[in-house]
């Protein structure tokens, strides 16, 4: 396989294709592409985009009109909604909550299933597919039955309310998907990769840390964002496990808690749903970039 | 001082915990196995290793996942407080329950409707954007519904499929558009019986399907360049690269997502339950479970639908092994 081809061809490709009638047919062509990615793109945002809009209407409006109504003039917008959210006592506090929380909550079961991904892909040992195969099956034990044995488990070794009860438990619900995900991707690595690492005499944990990880960085950056994802946004397990107690609750739990037990003040969800969005963003748009062709050129001279 | 003091006693040391602690250990683990086994005889360090490995996510899942279902399957062959062994009986009760049977229908389409149309749109979009030159703001607004709480989903949710009577303005942005454009009568999306479960399918596939383009387009990634480049030279269509290339490279990570689907969509739960609480023939097994479980107190019932649920991924992993045999054979 030539890799210098490509990348020497495309520059003059481009230079000659632009503006001859070629280029045009070309972009015609690909027209129906940007259609339907666009088309797509955009139905997409809809509901995110009311509720956006709605996040910026008075609770008066809010049952009498549609959101799409407030873009056409009297504008009346309001930040009552926002600032009731910012104004929440322990706000701060629950954001410091939510990171101690997601950060190890994240690490640790991304730590631990890249090492068992890795056995499980390339080692051998007794009953590996068996064990797998239970790994993946424990994916469907709904999460709502572990929730009395385990707490009465915790209850008894002082875990209870506490952030390393919650870092655990995250870990044990959060291995089965994160194992499953990562074994998959060490499995499509070439062979040919481990067979010359061992010639150069790499001991395993170097081919693990010097050539599986860096080639799966795609792998592991969609697991992070998810895993991340989960435990930030995760409500109920947090209440299990830690209670409700402004020391400890995340931004969740003290979001949630802005609707009464009436429902009255629902329409601070709205400007609470972008609030606690920011951080998942901020963490998928900085693992984004991680995504990109051509990690695995090169790697392996074929 | 207060502030201070609660820093210094609270999260500060909280902080030195995750920042410190967490890696440390971690790394601890690591070396201290390596240590090991460098002591061992060159023959049986290929036979330790693996379960050295594999050790601590095995002890996660134990204490986790495995202990409680153990738990769980015992639990359900006993009576309601308990105290006397009833076989199958709870199995038979649950069974032989109209509504149980509703609920396992619902959850059948959420299993066919919400796996396929969710990987359907991930590999559509996964697979186009990565062709256009704007594949970041395609991905991450196509991405946003999966960074929403369940709560703020089920407000968006509540805006979309909003119902006025005919006549009244629509405040849903659906029957907007119903009444609207196609001038027809304003749809009950949620009480509707033929079509309730659909709109709640349609909630789910909207928030799940970042997540199936986001695996799906880091696999993608992992597909050479040089390969396409090559095929498109030697005259292959983008269809027939996409039939022949893509898709049969792209199988074992569809495979991978669809399972986890077809998982999701057997423990639906947080949709059904803040939009309509399984009411209208809406009801799944994973919340008639929680009902059992949590406003019943009916630990007999809620164990024996947890181990249904268990017992329903069966034909799941028997696929995923001839998967796994099949890639195992090929290298």
């Amino acid at each position: 396989m030539s890799v210098a081809r490509p990348e020497v061809a495309a520059p003059v490709e481009v230079v000659a294709a632009r503006s001859t009638p070629r280029a045009i047919a070309d972009w015609l062509g690909s027209l129906p592409l940007h259609i339907a990615i666009i088309g797509l793109t955009i139905a997409w945002i809809v509901p995110t985009l009311g509720l956006l809009v709605s996040s910026f209407r008075p609770l008066s409006e809010f049952a009498t009109s549609g959101w799409w109504t407030a873009l056409s003039p009297p504008f009346n917008f309001t930040l009552d909604n926002y600032r009731h959210v910012l104004d929440t006592s322990n706000l701060g506090q629950s954001f410091f909550n939510s990171f101690m929380i997601s950060i190890p909550a994240t690490v640790i079961p991304t730590t631990v299933a890249a090492f068992a991904a890795y056995s499980f892909s390339w080692m051998r040992f007794w009953g590996r597919d068996w064990i797998f195969l239970a790994m993946v099956a424990l994916l469907a034990v709904p999460l709502q039955v572990t929730f009395i044995p385990v707490l009465s488990l915790f209850i008894k070794l002082g875990l209870n309310a506490t952030f390393l009860g919650v870092w655990l438990a995250h870990t044990g619900y959060g291995l089965p998907f994160a194992i499953y995900l990562l074994a998959n991707f060490f499995r499509a690595l070439p062979a040919d990769l481990f067979e010359s690492a061992e010639i150069d005499g790499a001991g395993t944990l170097t081919v693990f840390f010097r050539i599986v990880l860096p080639l799966s960085v795609p792998a592991l950056a969609s697991l992070v964002i998810f895993q991340f994802l989960w435990v930030w946004n995760d409500l109920l397990v947090a209440l299990i496990y830690l209670g409700g107690t402004p020391e400890v609750a995340p931004l969740t739990v003290t979001l949630a808690n802005l609707v009464g037990s009436l429902g009255q003040g629902y329409q601070y969800l709205t400007a609470a749903a972008f609030v606690s969005m920011i951080v998942p963003l901020i963490v998928f748009f900085s693992l984004q970039r991680y995504f990109v062709r051509g990690i695995l050129a090169g790697s392996v001279k074929g | 001082m207060d502030n201070l003091a609660q820093f210094l006693t609270v999260q500060l040391p909280t902080l030195i915990a995750v920042v410190i602690g967490v890696p440390a250990v971690l790394a601890g683990y690591i070396v201290l196995g390596e240590l090991l086994i460098r002591r061992l005889p060159d023959s049986a360090r290929p036979s330790v290793r693996p379960w050295l490995w594999v050790g601590p996510a095995l002890f996660f899942v134990a204490v986790f996942l495995v202990y409680p279902a153990f738990g769980t399957a015992y639990r359900s062959l006993f009576n309601r407080p308990g105290d006397a062994f009833v076989a199958l009986a709870n199995y038979v009760t649950v069974l032989t329950d109209q509504t149980v049977w509703i609920a396992i229908r619902n959850n059948v389409l959420w299993l066919i409707f919400y796996t396929i149309l969710a990987l359907l749109f991930g590999l559509l979009l996964a697979v186009l954007s990565d062709r256009v030159r704007y594949e970041t703001p395609v991905k991450s607004l196509i991405f946003m519904p999966m960074a929403i709480s369940f709560t703020a989903l089920a407000v968006i949710w509540r805006f979309m499929y909003s119902y006025q009577p005919p006549g009244a303005p629509q405040t849903g942005t659906l029957n907007a558009i119903v009444t609207g454009i196609f001038h027809a009568d304003p749809v009950t999306w949620l009480q509707d019986e033929r079509i309730n479960n659909f709109a709640l399918i349609g909630a789910a596939v909207w928030g799940i399907s970042g997540f199936a383009m986001v695996i799906l387009s880091a696999s993608l990634k992992g597909i050479p360049g040089e390969l396409l480049e090559a095929a498109r030279v030697d005259g292959a269509g983008e269809v027939t690269i996409f039939r022949r290339i893509l898709l049969p490279l792209l199988m074992p990570t569809i495979t991978v997502v669809g399972t986890t689907l077809v998982i999701f969509a057997l423990k639906a739960f947080d949709i059904v339950y803040v939009m309509t609480n399984g009411n209208y023939h809406t009801d799944v097994l994973a919340n008639r479970m929680y009902k059992e479980l949590y406003n019943a107190g009916n630990f007999a019932n809620s164990s024996a639908l947890a181990v249904i649920l268990l017992i329903a991924v069966i034909p799941v992993l028997i696929f995923n092994l001839r998967q796994f045999r099949a890639v195992e054979a090929r290298r």
